[in-house]
């Protein structure tokens, strides 16, 4: 691929401090993370809870404050922008939420929680224009134009997930990034989103950053899979070959232990596959070791760069 | 082992109600597995509930239907009542272990808790002692563990408490909540593998309660398809899978992405589920199923027997010549 990427994510890192004990300790949520995402592209974020996905997320809208690295958005670090250029920006890379109830207020109607962000940044031109872009962003998720003066309490969980979705569409962004956007919702809603966000990325050429726990989500939309660990990403690859043949033990480890849907292929009766690491006691070498049927003597030393093995896959295990 | 018959769960008056549940009705073996599937809404939780007597007054109650175990009605008896006729226990866990477990008390002295209080009810005496229980549901470590507070320990570590605190009452039957849903996968992949060796080591029964086809798919022996307040479906697991007759349940089984066969387009339900009381007469599927036709929006429904134990609210299940 010649073509420059929309988005350029390099050696992300991200720290929050928290209280432990009545100290103040350093956790690294993101460690050292780059990727890149193309134009109409979907990546796919997956892994366990505290694995820092939702944090790589929050860092390029810049809702977490990274502690190092660049991220480059149509050639301008998105760090190092302030006044009407970051302003333009957040109109560019909009964020899609878990839970749209939490994300909606109350007291306002539907059409005007879709329109605030157009309100702030004087998008429209007069009022008419304001219900023209609302009507539009309503049924470009395939919800009807009455749904403007409703409120949130009058909504289904997945017609809550189209307004917020509606609400991150309006101002035509290039991004979005979605984090567990369909993870609170019923299967056969959840297909309906899913369909919903596929639609939308043919008719918009959107590219997303699809962030979520359940690999069967991701494999549905994502074109390509980082999978992260400890803050890190441990594999990167096309979606087939994750699904087909991952290579790095820990993405072996989640696969093997997602539920399929399909009772002739049961996981065996007492596996023990250990518990994820605490963010608190991050081991020298990979954070991976302790679990890793694979160890050996550098893996507890040595914390591994990810490498490419193969065209566009790219792995971080020094066994493999 | 427990047979739930014509169970209705109703809110309002008893001269003015709408049925939340109604007539649920399913059985399941000792040692076995029941998964209670369906979406958010449709009464799988409400059923459990009214099953474990957790109907708190006030509230929804049972109108009609009996909860059996091993012959003794357990829904309209006190719970000590059961217990003390010897009927042994139903005991509960829940989707999150934090918030059933008590914060100041170190998790050896919870199981305590349970072991004495089901003594001083039964009479009879446990040789079993905490750290027993704690070594049951593969806590490593367990004689370290037993002074640990909740707050020390992980979601998947909590939970396999929880699994202890409910065994430690020694029930026959075993109702489990959406145990594993705030776990991670490979988290939920070990308590999963916890619950089937437990049923087939103690012959403990499980109603097992979730929304994910992936889970139930991976643990339960029979499935029963519950849909605005009805079991739709019941039959063995393999036979949901690859055989579903009711059209909920198919279109279910198609709503799921499956990686390894991806398509462009999942299919959907159109429409949305049926609220309590929406619909009185008839089929509650009806409005949104692709092969409905005038009489399935009329009469009462009848189950079609199917075979293998498989029956269906359906007037044309699926899979089936007339």
């Amino acid at each position: 691929m010649i073509e420059q990427p929309l988005l350029d994510v390099r050696g992300l890192s991200t720290d929050y401090t928290a209280k432990r004990g009545g100290k103040t300790v350093r956790v690294q949520a993101v460690k050292d993370v780059s990727f890149t995402l193309a134009k109409r592209e979907v990546l796919g974020i997956v892994g366990e809870s505290g694995c820092g996905k939702t944090s790589v997320g929050r860092s390029i809208i810049r809702l977490a404050k990274p502690h190092r690295g660049e991220v480059i958005f149509s050639g301008k670090d998105i760090f190092t922008t302030g006044g009407d250029a970051l302003k333009q920006l957040r109109l560019k890379i909009r964020m899609v939420f878990q839970d749209p109830f939490a994300s909606l207020n109350p007291r306002r109607s539907i059409g005007d929680s879709i329109a605030e962000t157009g309100d702030i940044h004087g998008l429209f031109a007069s009022k008419a224009e304001r219900h023209r872009q609302v009507q539009q962003a309503l049924s470009n998720v395939g919800l009807d134009g009455s749904f403007a003066a409703r409120y949130p309490h009058e909504l289904s969980g997945g017609q809550r997930q189209r307004v917020g979705i509606a609400r991150a569409i309006l101002p035509a962004p290039d991004v979005v990034i979605a984090d567990e956007a369909v993870s609170a919702l019923d299967v056969s809603v959840q297909a309906q989103v899913l369909n919903l966000l596929a639609d939308l990325r043919e008719s918009m050429g959107l590219s997303m950053i699809f962030i979520s726990h359940d690999l069967g989500v991701v494999g549905q939309i994502s074109d390509r899979v980082a999978v992260m660990y400890m803050g890190r990403i441990v594999e990167t690859a096309p979606t087939a070959s994750i699904i087909e043949q991952p290579i790095h033990p820990y993405t072996r480890t989640l696969m093997a232990a997602r539920p399929k849907p399909d009772p002739r292929i049961r996981i065996k009766a007492g596996i023990e596959i250990g518990e994820p690491p605490s963010q608190f006691e991050r081991p020298a070498g990979c954070p991976y070791a302790k679990r890793c049927p694979l160890v050996t003597t550098i893996c507890t030393t040595d914390d591994p760069a990810l490498r490419t093995i193969a065209p566009g896959r790219l792995v971080a295990c020094h066994n493999v | 082992m427990l047979r739930v018959s014509d169970l209705s769960i109703s809110i309002g008056s008893p001269d003015n109600y709408i049925d939340i549940v109604s007539s649920v009705s399913f059985e399941i073996g000792r040692g076995e597995i029941l998964g209670l599937v369906g979406e958010s809404g449709c009464g799988k939780s409400m059923t459990s509930l009214a099953v474990m007597g957790l109907l708190a007054k006030g509230g929804p109650w049972v109108r009609t239907g009996r909860a059996e175990l091993s012959g003794f009605d357990v829904i309209h008896a006190e719970p000590y009542e059961r217990v003390e006729a010897g009927h042994g226990g139903i005991a509960m866990i829940f989707q999150e272990p934090m918030s059933s477990l008590n914060p100041v008390m170190t998790i050896g002295e919870q199981i305590e808790e349970a072991i004495n209080v089901h003594q001083r009810v039964t009479g009879s005496r446990q040789n079993l002692t905490a750290r027993d229980y704690l070594e049951m549901v593969r806590i490593a470590d367990a004689a370290m563990q037993i002074n640990a507070y909740p707050h020390q320990l992980s979601g998947g570590m909590r939970q396999r408490v929880m699994i202890a605190i409910a065994l430690a009452c020694q029930p026959q039957v075993l109702i489990a909540d959406e145990p594993t849903t705030a776990l991670d996968v490979t988290v939920q992949a070990q308590i999963l593998s916890l619950l089937r060796e437990l049923c087939d080591t103690l012959g403990l029964s499980i109603l097992f309660i979730t929304h994910d086809l992936g889970v139930v798919a991976q643990l339960v022996d029979r499935v029963a398809v519950m849909y605005a307040g009805r079991v739709v479906e019941t039959a063995a697991v393999d036979r949901v899978f690859d055989a579903a007759a009711h059209p909920y349940t198919a279109a279910l089984m198609s709503c799921l992405p499956d990686p390894a066969h991806r398509v462009r387009r999942l299919v959907t339900i159109p429409g949305q589920a049926a609220k309590p009381g929406q619909i009185t007469k008839g089929c509650a599927f009806a409005p949104r199923c692709a092969y409905a036709v005038d009489i399935c929006r009329e009469d009462p429904l009848p189950y079609a027997m199917l075979a293998d134990n498989h029956r269906a609210l359906c007037l044309f299940p699926r899979g089936v010549v007339r």
